[in-house]
């Protein structure tokens, strides 16, 4: 019989990234040239740069949804942590590891609570004082637990943006994510839920790398320690978030922060 | 008007503001080290009342690299440069101060006699003048060379201040009474010392704002 907790060991994920020649093709064209990063663990990388530029893209790969493009091909070593994400390993088993949240928030036609309680209940949790802890340490996390407790049995469509954006992140959570790749998740909020999500990704760091895809510059330097500048496939530009928004080395980095083109 | 083309109306205007700030503390050192030479003192009293003016040159630069800062979140060399305009008014705002001081004390000279030619005063002046000058236009002209031939030329000062302080010396030496106008030229002397010091700061912003490098003090 297979020992599937030694498979599971085998498969430990660790919390850093590190992406060495990255290559992605839409069919025949070509997405990202060559990318090389090394993302910190439990620190907020950002990642910025004009639409089409290959960000968004490249998050994409660290949990490997670029699976669920048709004609995508990628080429280079991911990995997280000394885990091959493109080797052998289970891409659930990955995406449980690696959360994400979106750019418009998405939760499940269904109660607060069974939004929460979806991921571990498909992994086999039945038992209700269990999912009950999961639940309530997932919203806890994402800073819900008190504004939604009394209201765990009402739709989550009933929720304000903001409010289902967060309940996105404690769906996240509820799977016990080591890295959280967050797709411009602040872009459709107003300010107050933009705050609010800020601080919650300042506080998960404290467990959990997180990685930002945004149009904000402002929200970049208030919340990442790490910048990355991307254009047109490549990486132009990447370190300490201070560094690149004070003193860039690259010019093409200075003309996009500073409007001059983009 | 585009966004950038609003952006940079706004650090020009800051820009002009700022030639005609030195311009006048320029004039002010000027002023204050003819007065004492030429024993003028409505010329004093007049560096004295125009400080005022420099002071309120630096507020209105200042208010406007505040709203810079406010509305246009400006980034990379754009930040440096609105920091270093903002860090470089505090220099000049001093620099005028102590063109006032010198006045003051120019005042309390009397009608006696020198003790001695303030020569070397006028020296020291002179080249201060030029590197508060330059100092402002390698800013404006983003003249990474000029903002940092300023340290050597105040190495010159120093020398200046040093040949000034021994002569004051001798002079009290050999009349103790000398001592009264001795401590007055010191000061003065003293003074365009530490503008030389400011002169160099503002070179230190002006490599800051070209490079993202600012000096350790």
């Amino acid at each position: 019989m297979k020992n599937k907790r030694k498979e599971e060991k085998q498969t430990e994920f660790g919390q850093n990234i590190s992406v060495k020649n990255a290559e992605l093709w839409y069919g025949d064209f070509k997405a990202l040239k060559n990318v090389s990063i090394e993302i910190p663990e439990r620190k907020i990388t950002a990642f910025i740069g004009p639409s089409g530029c290959g960000k968004s893209t490249f998050l994409k790969c660290f949990n490997r949804m670029n699976n669920l493009v048709e004609g995508c091909r990628i080429t280079g070593e991911f990995r997280i942590g000394d885990v091959d994400i493109y080797g052998k390993t289970d891409v659930n088993l990955l995406r449980r590891n690696v959360g994400m949240v979106f750019q418009k928030p998405n939760p499940f036609p269904m109660s607060v609570y069974d939004n929460v309680a979806y991921g571990p209940r498909t992994l086999g949790i039945k038992k209700h004082a269990e999912l009950d802890e999961i639940v309530e340490k997932s919203l806890r996390g994402a800073s819900m637990w008190e504004e939604l407790k009394d209201r765990l049995g009402k739709s989550a469509l009933g929720l304000s943006g903001g409010q289902q954006q967060r309940l996105c992140i404690a769906r996240a959570l509820a799977a016990n994510p080591k890295i959280l790749l967050m797709d411009e998740p602040t872009s459709a909020l107003d300010p107050i839920s933009t705050g609010k999500i800020e601080e919650l990704a300042e506080e998960l760091k404290k467990e959990i790398t997180i990685v930002i895809v945004t149009h904000n510059m402002q929200q970049a330097t208030r919340i990442a320690d790490e910048t990355a500048f991307f254009l047109l496939g490549e990486l132009i530009e990447y370190g300490d978030t201070e560094k690149v928004f004070s003193a860039p080395a690259d010019k093409r980095t200075e003309n996009y922060i500073t409007g001059r083109f983009g | 008007m585009s966004i950038r083309a609003k952006y940079e109306n706004e650090l020009n205007c800051v820009f002009n503001k700022l030639i005609a700030m030195c311009r006048d503390t320029e004039l002010a050192i000027e002023k204050s080290v003819n007065a004492l030479k030429q024993r003028d003192r409505d010329l004093a009293k007049e560096v004295i009342s125009e400080d005022k003016t420099i002071d309120n040159e630096e507020r209105e630069i200042e208010q406007d690299c505040l709203k810079i800062l406010l509305m246009e979140h400006p980034v990379a060399s754009d930040f440096r440069d609105v920091s270093a305009a903002l860090k470089m008014i505090t220099d000049l705002e001093r620099i005028a101060d102590q063109a006032s001081d010198i006045s003051e004390i120019s005042l309390q000279f009397g009608d006696e006699e020198f003790i001695k030619e303030p020569e070397h005063i006028e020296m020291m002046a002179k080249l201060v003048i030029g590197m508060v000058k330059d100092g402002v236009t390698s800013y404006i002209n983003r003249d990474l060379d000029a903002a940092r031939s300023l340290e050597k030329r105040d190495d010159l000062v120093d020398e200046l201040f040093e040949t000034v302080k021994k002569d004051l010396i001798e002079l009290i030496k050999t009349n103790p009474a000398n001592a009264d106008q001795a401590i007055l030229f010191m000061m003065i002397a003293k003074y365009l010392e530490r503008i030389g010091d400011h002169a160099v700061n503002i070179g230190e912003w002006v490599e800051y704002a070209a490079t993202g490098y600012h000096r350790p003090g």
